[in-house]
């Protein structure tokens, strides 16, 4: 469905990416997982437009998007939550929730999905009123994860949601992915630090070092291999 | 008593007019941290533009306050398109340089049309007839108000309300908001980032040229220096209040209208300029981001 092709993407004169290439298939949970500065986050901004890259090709369901511009890809169904969550700080929740859905001119379909968020996180319900840079992390999290929902996407794209939070939490949230996965087929490109609980999560992996793709197998294969083991679970 | 309340409404008028103009600045700062100093330029051209379709209106026969209210529609609207031309040329293609190039940038605009407008019209004082009749109801107060100020007040707080009503409630006033407090965060929300920008030039040249046309009619005379006097005061207000927030620029602009009104009825009207820059150096030790400025966090 998401397909990157080759993609090279500089900061000024510094190569951010190196011919990345990779794939995911609709209705899968794929993960990206690599050490600081490996260049995960690059790879999202690539595929949404902010930091588009100097050549190579990124498409959705066969249509190229590379070069058009973050609106448009939007439009098209590719929502990224980024990392630090990135909440509007002084905006209430349900103004944060508004802006996710922008794009979207169908009110009665707008006012469904911010039901629907509401149901998979209770809590936002609770502090709808509240400005969104007064919440605690994991309700940050939680609004910048509903935020993206209410675009309605088609591929979901996380960098680092499980950054800062505590363990019950992390955990609260990885079964919300799944259950959004499982719900809606939402496909979800998720990248990672947390190496373990991400590729517990995800049906396939990529490893990234140094801006380029490393390794591709199953999540669980990767789980398994000695040197994934050794440099990203601490085994 | 009575002259406290007359110095009291004229401060008011006064400051009023500086948190009109204010807002431009405020705006733009909030949005890309950038100090437009070509904005009392646009104040100018208002005003201009005013004059000229006064002048027009007159010959057609028209008279009284619909003259005025045409020729704000006509400062609006030719304000309004500078605004969204000088963002389109002198600030965007430098998006993303360093942020002295703007500024730079800014003040080129800021002497460029100074000068165009020297050369298109005069460097002498123009007089600008008075568009603003004297209102029979208002003999019993004009000893502390009179109808110019009456209607620069009424006129800078329905705009000020209206202005208040779009960034709170409207789809767009919420955009505006989120570009301001998260730019990148607005563009992976699928905000046109650069409309945005562009609507907020617009929206702030609008009530410049609404400030140019109604203070030409108050003190009856234009000249293509005014912007210059004009949008240091509105700056100072802009920066007092807390630049980047826009009840800020209106507590600013209300606070050095007064600031000037007292200084020159109980000092000196030699002295108010003193006052009011006093005054501002004074804020800035005390609070460095303004009365109501956030200092702003730098994120780590």
């Amino acid at each position: 469905m998401l397909k990157v092709s080759n993609i090279q993407t500089y900061y000024g004169n510094i190569q951010a990416l190196k011919d990345v290439s990779l794939e995911i298939k609709e209705g899968e949970i794929v993960t990206l997982i690599g050490a600081n500065g490996a260049g995960k986050t690059t790879t999202l901004m690539s595929i949404c437009g902010i930091t588009p890259p100097r050549s190579g090709e990124i498409s959705l369901d066969g249509d190229t998007i590379t070069g058009m511009s973050a609106e448009r890809i939007v439009q098209k169904g590719i929502v990224q939550v980024p990392e630090g969550r990135r909440i509007f700080p002084d905006m209430t929740v349900l103004e944060n929730l508004e802006m996710g859905a922008f794009l979207r001119k169908n009110k009665q379909l707008v006012q469904q999905d911010m039901n629907y968020v509401m149901t998979l996180f209770p809590i936002l319900e609770k502090r709808k009123n509240q400005l969104g840079g007064t919440l605690s992390g994991g309700e940050q999290q939680m609004l910048a994860i509903s935020r993206a929902l209410m675009a309605r996407p088609r591929v979901l794209l996380l960098d680092e949601p499980s950054l800062g939070l505590a363990p019950l939490i992390i955990k609260q949230i990885f079964d919300i992915l799944k259950q959004i996965n499982k719900e809606n087929n939402t496909t979800i490109f998720l990248v990672e630090q947390n190496a373990n609980q991400a590729l517990k999560l995800a049906d396939r992996g990529y490893v990234m070092e140094n801006g380029c793709i490393t390794l591709v197998d199953d999540a669980d294969n990767l789980l398994e291999n000695d040197a994934v083991r050794k440099a990203y679970l601490g085994l | 008593m009575d002259y406290f309340l007359e110095l009291f409404l004229g401060g008011l008028t006064r400051g009023s007019i500086y948190a009109l103009i204010a807002l431009g600045y405020t705006m733009v700062y909030g949005i890309i941290q950038l100090i437009n100093f070509a904005h009392g330029e646009i104040y100018m051209i208002g005003a201009f533009v005013g004059l000229i379709v006064a002048g027009i209106c007159t010959i057609y026969g028209f008279s009284g306050i619909s003259v005025l209210i045409l020729a704000a529609i006509a400062a609006i609207i030719w304000a309004s398109a500078y605004g969204y031309t000088l963002e389109k040329i002198a600030y965007r293609p430098l998006r993303g340089a360093p942020r002295l190039s703007p500024l730079i940038s800014a003040i080129g605009m800021s002497i460029f049309l100074q000068n165009y407008v020297l050369l298109a019209q005069t460097s002498d004082f123009l007089p600008f007839p008075n568009l603003i009749p004297d209102f029979e109801f208002m003999e019993p107060v004009a000893y502390f108000i009179g109808s110019p100020e009456l209607v620069i007040l009424v006129t800078t707080f329905v705009t000020m309300i209206l202005l208040t009503l779009l960034i709170k409630k409207t789809k767009v006033g919420k955009a505006m908001r989120a570009t301001q407090q998260d730019m990148s965060m607005a563009r992976l929300v699928g905000i046109n980032v650069d409309r945005i920008i562009s609507l907020t030039f617009v929206i702030g040249s609008a009530l410049a040229a609404i400030g140019g046309v109604l203070v030409a009619s108050y003190i009856g005379q234009v000249n293509f220096y005014i912007g210059f006097l004009a949008g240091v005061k509105a700056f100072t207000a802009a920066v007092l209040g807390g630049i980047g927030s826009i009840p800020g620029a209106v507590l600013g602009g209300l606070v050095l209208g007064w600031t000037e009104s007292f200084a020159a009825g109980y000092v000196s009207s030699d002295y108010e300029d003193v006052f009011a820059f006093g005054l501002l150096v004074l804020i800035l030790i005390l609070r460095p981001a303004g009365i109501l400025g956030k200092a702003r966090k730098q994120k780590v």
